[in-house]
């Protein structure tokens, strides 16, 4: 193998030949040695397991795939890339999963760069490294076709998959592979101009399709090591709480249980909280949990954890009871409400925690052995999972292998490692490789749930029917108490900017439910935001498209507020109208919603047309138009816009999660609706406007499909719900 | 790891007289369970045959993840008991193409019906199982088949479910 270094760019490639006689290229990971330490004494600590390319013989191509795919994308989507550098036939492509990489001597690892979520945020560098991969081995070949024909390497091009000299003679990657090996690239090589791109760009299947619909792919919970006992636990079901006393003699006795143990606190002196069934296969495993005789200690104020008292904290401090956080004052709003006005209006939203409710709930086989380990779960954070195995078990990060399956959802749930927790203390504690299966009703009860809000918005509209104060408090569960705003309320939100009197108060809500973030923090405040603008436009008689653009396209822009932002938001807004055609009035019950949304660097809007009849729900038509900057495989980005508004009815229309006594309410997916084609969309439209600027996730997209569905239901009905899940109170207010 | 394997002859340890061994055909070999009768079919298709394209979701049998055909009839298999399966004809994803793709199967490449991919073959067992009862499915039709998507991959589903009526009815190649 020849090694290519450039310490100035801490990269490193490694070519060789495969024993079979396939080219291989494979830069290392990112973060590269210290400098001073020469390649050769690197050893074994420089795991090549960076995006590589190889080449066969018979010019079949295998790119890695660098990040673990759990629905958005990447394990098509960095290829792609690869790909295109490389200048193949996508047709011969086949993609690999790569195991986490590692990197020793800098104590950090580099999956993390190939994008936790997905293509969009993975970092710019690691996107220029997947596309140099691809960039040297081309040039590889180039170098090996001109040595054969004795001509100088400008001369050539490539064409997929061959190399083609002025004279129209070609040579195929494969006949070239033995002798491209020999040579060593540049650390630096030119990309491709967009404009040249043959595969970036284009609509492109899913890699694994074939072994998708053929049930051979293989997830996380397909895994099992040849030794592994299945484990369920039995958790606390109360939040804080933990266990008093069990018997498991029944649960002994089941066929195929081998051991019951308490599941040990992540240090020494923390109480168990749960009791582990560990058994040969999963079905002995949920008997014998079924079996257990559990008493828990309930802690004293589990009466304090449940979502009424949330409610009741959250209405409170928005009668006043505590000053808040002043995120926003432009003006004086408080002043300006007071004053007579065509119309002043004020209403109160509602929104529940959610859960994340992946598909394939959570589960990791881990083995552990003196000087090693072993774990296989679809995670979205491998390096800090990593990190994580390494401080329970004291092994070196080098000595853990981490493989990475394909993971039924992510949603960001991947990204946190409870699972993979309680699998390593289990294993340790058992002295046996397990394989750690959590069933649905763990899922519910044992998330980290999206935070409770209620929102209070009022206004002011003058005569010429225009916002001339806007007041917006948001009492919610912070995630992170020493920044309790963060992605609830923030100072850039619609309409800031747009209107003269303008107040934005946060009264964060202490609570003990486990939070996370990702992009439905930001359908808690669209959802309230977009539907005050409809019952704004409703009082004052105007059209909610036409106010909305009224104000983006106001001219000229207020001061303060981005230019063209505002028209990137109008033309969503204009896209989405166009296609829904919202200038037809509809009759017979069918009633329009439109909404859009703002992050810095995209924007989206959504629109649907819905009836009600005989107490149900029917949506017609969903569009979505989205401007998220850059796209590498439109048919994925169109799927996961779709997906995200999908997502957006579900969680609007039927899902909650509601806590009593310190505990989850909701058991199973009958409690907490999953989206179904029953309340999906008849037709469902997605519409990207690409630019060459900075990708967005389109997940963020499920923001504006919410308060768009709930425009449209009153529109059709009349009805405003104000408090989510949607269709109950529907159903109750009709 | 082998696709499929004949079960290990487990005698469960509470019993004193193990039960007669269940026979059952899966995806056209036979089988035997002589574990406990109550396991359901889902966890002997996966953790005993190791066939583990029907999946698991739920505890409730609401999920459809873990679709299959028992006699050509939809069935899911969490909530099928061995003892129930026995004597039974059971099709898995892993057993609807023969020498090439079941045109559900292949509909579903055309549309990409696939984002985690995680529910995609219980949706492909019901979509065979639709278009077996209703060549031309109606809007109710497709709204009756209760399978989850946490994805939200019901749009190319839709149109998956449209494509794979035509193959079968052998309309548009
Ligand atoms: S696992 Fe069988 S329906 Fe959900
Ligand atoms: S594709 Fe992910 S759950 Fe359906």
């Amino acid at each position: 193998m020849s090694t290519g270094i450039d310490h100035g760019r801490r990269r490193l490639l490694r070519i060789g030949l495969t024993a079979t006689g396939a080219l291989l290229v494979a830069p290392c990971a990112w973060a590269d040695p210290t400098p001073n330490v020469p390649p050769e004494l690197l050893g074994d600590d420089l795991t090549a397991l960076g995006p590589f390319v190889r080449i066969e013989r018979d010019s079949r191509v295998v790119i890695g795939a660098p990040a673990c795919e759990v629905g958005q994308g990447v394990f098509t989507e960095l290829p792609m890339l690869v790909a295109e550098e490389l200048d193949v036939d996508w047709a011969r492509v086949r993609v690999v999963q790569l195991p986490y990489g590692y990197v020793a001597a800098d104590g950090g690892g580099d999956a993390t760069l190939y994008g936790a979520q997905g293509p969009a945020a993975t970092l710019p560098a690691a996107l220029a490294q997947l596309r140099q991969a691809g960039a040297s081995a081309r040039w590889l070949l180039l170098q090996a076709a001109a040595r054969e024909w004795n001509l100088p390497p400008e001369q050539l091009r490539t064409e997929a998959g061959t190399v083609v000299a002025g004279d129209g003679r070609t040579l195929s990657y494969g006949a070239l592979v033995r002798s491209a090996a020999t040579f060593t690239p540049p650390a630096q090589l030119p990309l491709k101009a967009a404009s040249a791109y043959t595969r970036v760009g284009q609509p492109t299947s899913t890699a694994d399709a074939q072994a998708i619909v053929t049930g051979a792919r293989v997830y996380g919970i397909d895994t099992y090591g040849p030794d592994a006992l299945v484990a369920v636990i039995a958790r606390c079901p109360h939040l804080g709480g933990s266990l008093a006393r069990f018997d498991d003699s029944a649960a002994r006795k089941i066929a195929g249980v081998v051991e019951v143990l308490e599941l040990p606190g992540a240090d020494a002196a923390a109480a168990a909280t749960g009791v582990v069934v560990l058994a040969r296969h999963t079905w002995a495993a949920l008997q014998g949990r079924a079996a257990l005789v559990l008493e828990w200690q309930v802690p004293a104020d589990a009466a304090a954890t449940s979502s009424s008292a949330l409610r009741a904290s959250a209405h409170a401090a928005l009668d006043g009871a505590g000053p808040g956080i002043v995120v926003r004052k432009d003006g004086d709003a408080a002043r300006q409400r007071r004053r007579p006005a065509r119309h002043r209006i004020e209403a109160r939203y509602e929104l529940p925690l959610l859960a994340h409710a992946l598909m394939e709930p959570l589960n990791a086989l881990v083995e552990l052995k003196q000087d090693g380990a072993r774990v296989v779960a679809a995670l979205q954070d491998p390096d800090g999972a990593s990190r994580l195995v390494a401080r329970l078990t004291g092994l070196q990060r080098k000595d853990i292998a981490i493989e990475l399956p394909r993971g039924g959802g992510g949603f960001g749930r991947r990204l946190d490692h409870d699972a993979l927790t309680e699998a390593v203390l289990v294993a340790k504690a058992a002295g046996k490789p397990i394989k750690l299966m959590w069933t649905r009703g763990d899922d519910l009860q044992h998330d980290r749930y999206r935070p409770f809000a209620v929102h209070w918005l009022a206004a002011s509209l003058d005569d010429h029917k225009r916002i001339t104060a806007w007041t917006h408090h948001c009492a919610a569960t912070p995630l992170d108490p020493a920044t309790p705003n963060a992605g609830l309320l923030g100072a850039g939100d619609f309409p800031a900017g747009h209107v003269a009197h303008l107040e934005q108060v946060f009264h964060p809500l202490a609570t003990r439910v486990p939070l996370a973030g990702g992009p439905w923090l930001d359908a808690l405040r669209a959802f309230a935001v977009q539907c005050f603008i409809d019952e704004l436009a409703v009082v004052s008689r105007q059209d909610p498209l036409r106010f909305r653009l009224a104000m983006l396209e106001a001219t000229p822009p207020p001061a303060g507020t981005d230019a063209d932002a505002s028209a990137r938001l109008a033309r969503v807004l204009r896209e989405c109208a166009a296609r829904i055609d919202w200038s037809t009035p509809r009759s017979g019950g069918q009633g329009l919603g439109i909404a859009c949304h703002a992050l810095p660097g995209g924007c989206f809007a959504h629109a649907f047309e819905v009836s009600v009849d005989d107490g149900q729900l029917h949506i017609q038509r969903a569009v979505c138009v989205a401007d998220i900057g850059r796209v590498i495989n439109p048919l994925n980005t169109t799927q996961q816009l779709a997906g995200a508004t999908l997502d957006g009815i579900a969680a609007t229309l039927q899902q909650a999660i509601t806590f009593k006594d310190a505990r989850v309410q909701q058991r199973g997916l009958a409690d907490y609706p999953l989206p179904r084609l029953g309340l999906s969309p008849r037709t469902t439209q997605v519409h990207v406007i690409a630019s060459d600027q900075a990708a967005i996730d389109p997940a963020w997209a499920i923001a504006s499909a919410g308060p768009a569905l709930a425009n449209a239901v009153y529109a059709a009905t009349t009805v405003r719900v104000r408090k989510l899940p949607l269709l109950p109170e529907l159903m109750r207010m009709l | 790891m082998p696709k499929s394997t004949q079960p290990p002859a487990a005698t469960p340890a509470a019993r004193v007289q193990p039960p007669a061994p269940l026979a059952i055909s899966i995806n056209g070999k036979p089988y035997f369970h002589d574990g406990d009768p109550a396991m359901p079919l889902l966890w002997f298709l996966r953790d005993r045959l190791r066939l583990t394209g029907t999946k698991y979701g739920c505890d409730d049998g609401g999920c459809g993840a873990c679709s299959v055909l028992v006699d050509g009839k939809l069935a899911r298999a969490c909530a099928v008991p061995m003892s129930a399966a026995a004597t039974h004809q059971v099709t898995t994803i892993e057993g609807l193409a023969g020498d090439t793709l079941h045109p559900v199967q292949q509909a579903w490449i055309e549309h990409d019906a696939i984002q985690c991919g995680y529910c995609q073959a219980g949706q492909i067992m019901a979509a065979v199982d639709l278009l077996r009862r209703k060549p031309r499915p109606g809007e109710d039709d497709i709204a009756a088949i209760g399978n989850l998507c946490r994805c939200g991959s019901q749009p190319q589903v839709r149109r998956a479910i449209a494509r794979a009526a035509e193959l079968l009815r052998g309309e548009r190649k």
